[in-house]
């Protein structure tokens, strides 16, 4: 027992080390990019525009970004944080990937077996990624008439519902007691304010699932 | 005239950032794989969560490779494939492009931007994202350990803290369909009666195939579907 606590021990801590010198390596490789545009095409970006572009996006992409990795990373896990931080695409597709391969697998998400099965997920998911664009690069030409098409435009405007459809079902069908307060909360604010963003909602529907869970939980309820 | 946007230079770029994302994501794959099977996990389950993830993946993908396409009209090819294939994603992407062309009094509806202007944009998109990785360099480590700490201490609310987080994200995206028209809750309708279908079909039926694809199965269906609601009710 102490042998393997030892050994998840030594694996967290290789976790975080790795993820940290690749997550780094990432940021400086993303920022390599315009700086690279930059210097070889000779153009700088002034202050004032920089600024004038930047300002309205970090209002609301900062707090966003750090709100995601509160609510994400705990059901992620490490390795898998690291990835898919990296690799983007969260709420659309990595966390829903991580999901359901943890539901398929039988494993509990923040055990030890679903930070494996969830790391799993998001790498193959961030490789399946990478294909599917390098595809779509080299097949630019062929695939822009097909996917663009008129027809496909509702199936693609509501991917959103056709996916949570689904994992609603698969979750609140298991957590149905946790999931009252936050489905009325959300459909009541959705209702008020249809155009609400939602990655600033995630986390007050969180927040209120968190406090509901504790309080019936406090009173024998779950 | 030269094209910038889609010149060799910016996809060398592009080709170098979908190296390093391949093989980071190769490293983490295997590293995990490895503890796996250390820690005792089945290979078999192992090799379904790759099976069903890259299933799974291939429909979003097509949605993220939309976005490129999308942005290529104003940024060429090479830009939306370098930004889609980092941190953001394809509701921040559009937004951030947009957000910089307008602080120089452009717009991406232009046949294709100026280059200070492209210049501007790939500085604004990769900066506007950073708080995420950087705040986890930071604070993930200490914060993890927190979380741990919980389900030491109390592991019956540990987890039930990690579902309660599922549920809330779930919830927010049930409330916006709920609130999106009526082809938005119709299609969330459809994808839970196939995922209900699907699991009737393994469960009953014992066809373990339709557990692993259940989820990119009510997907596709839904979606098919909403094209179906789209053309009788218009919307």
């Amino acid at each position: 027992m102490t042998k393997i606590n030892e050994n998840s021990l030594s694996y967290e801590v290789a976790i975080h080390r790795m993820g940290r010198i690749w997550m780094s390596m990432a940021l400086l490789v993303i920022m390599a990019v315009p700086l690279a545009i930059s210097v070889y095409f000779n153009v700088w970006p002034a202050a004032g525009p920089l600024l004038g572009g930047l300002l309205p996006i970090m209002m609301i992409y900062v707090p966003i970004g750090i709100i995601e990795v509160i609510t994400f990373s705990p059901m992620l896990g490490s390795g898998a944080t690291y990835l898919a931080f990296t690799t983007g695409n969260l709420t659309n597709l990595k966390v829903p990937c991580a999901l359901n391969a943890m539901e398929i697998a039988d494993v509990e998400p923040g055990s030890s077996q679903g930070e494996i099965i969830s790391t799993i997920a998001v790498a193959t998911s961030s490789l399946v990624t990478n294909l599917v664009l390098v595809i779509g690069v080299l097949l630019f030409v062929q695939l822009t008439p097909l996917l663009a098409a008129p027809l496909l435009k509702p199936a693609f405007e509501n991917i959103l519902p056709a996916l949570f459809g689904a994992l609603g079902y698969l979750y609140i069908s298991k957590n149905w007691k946790l999931a009252v307060v936050p489905v009325t909360l959300m459909v009541i604010i959705f209702v008020l304010v249809p155009a609400a963003p939602v990655g600033i909602l995630i986390p007050v529907s969180a927040l209120s699932a968190i406090a509901a869970a504790r309080l019936m939980y406090k009173k024998n309820m779950i | 005239m030269f094209d910038y946007r889609n010149s060799a230079f910016m996809f060398s770029l592009g080709a170098i950032v979908a190296l390093f994302v391949t093989v980071q994501s190769l490293v983490f794959l295997r590293t995990a794989w490895l503890e796996g099977k250390r820690k005792g996990l089945d290979a078999g389950k192992m090799r379904r969560a790759v099976i069903s993830s890259a299933v799974f993946t291939l429909v979003p993908s097509l949605s993220i490779l939309l976005t490129m396409l999308t942005l290529s009209g104003a940024l060429g090819l090479a830009l939306p494939w370098i930004r889609l294939s980092v941190i953001g994603a394809v509701t921040y992407e559009l937004p951030a492009a947009e957000a910089a062309a307008q602080a120089t009094g452009s717009s991406l509806a232009a046949a294709g931007v100026p280059l200070d202007v492209f210049s501007l944009i790939a500085w604004v998109m990769t900066l506007g994202i950073m708080s995420g990785p950087l705040f986890i360099i930071a604070y993930f480590k200490k914060l993890q350990s927190r979380v741990n700490k919980i389900k030491v201490e109390d592991n019956r609310w540990g987890t039930l803290l990690i579902s309660a987080m599922f549920v809330g994200l779930i919830s927010s995206f049930l409330g916006s369909a709920l609130a999106g028209g009526i082809v938005s809750i119709l299609t969330l309708l459809s994808s839970a009666l196939i995922m209900v279908f699907c699991i009737q079909l393994e469960q009953k039926a014992g066809l373990k195939l339709f557990k692993d694809f259940a989820l990119p199965l009510s997907m596709v269906g839904a979606m098919a579907l909403a094209v179906l609601f789209a053309g009788i009710l218009g919307g």
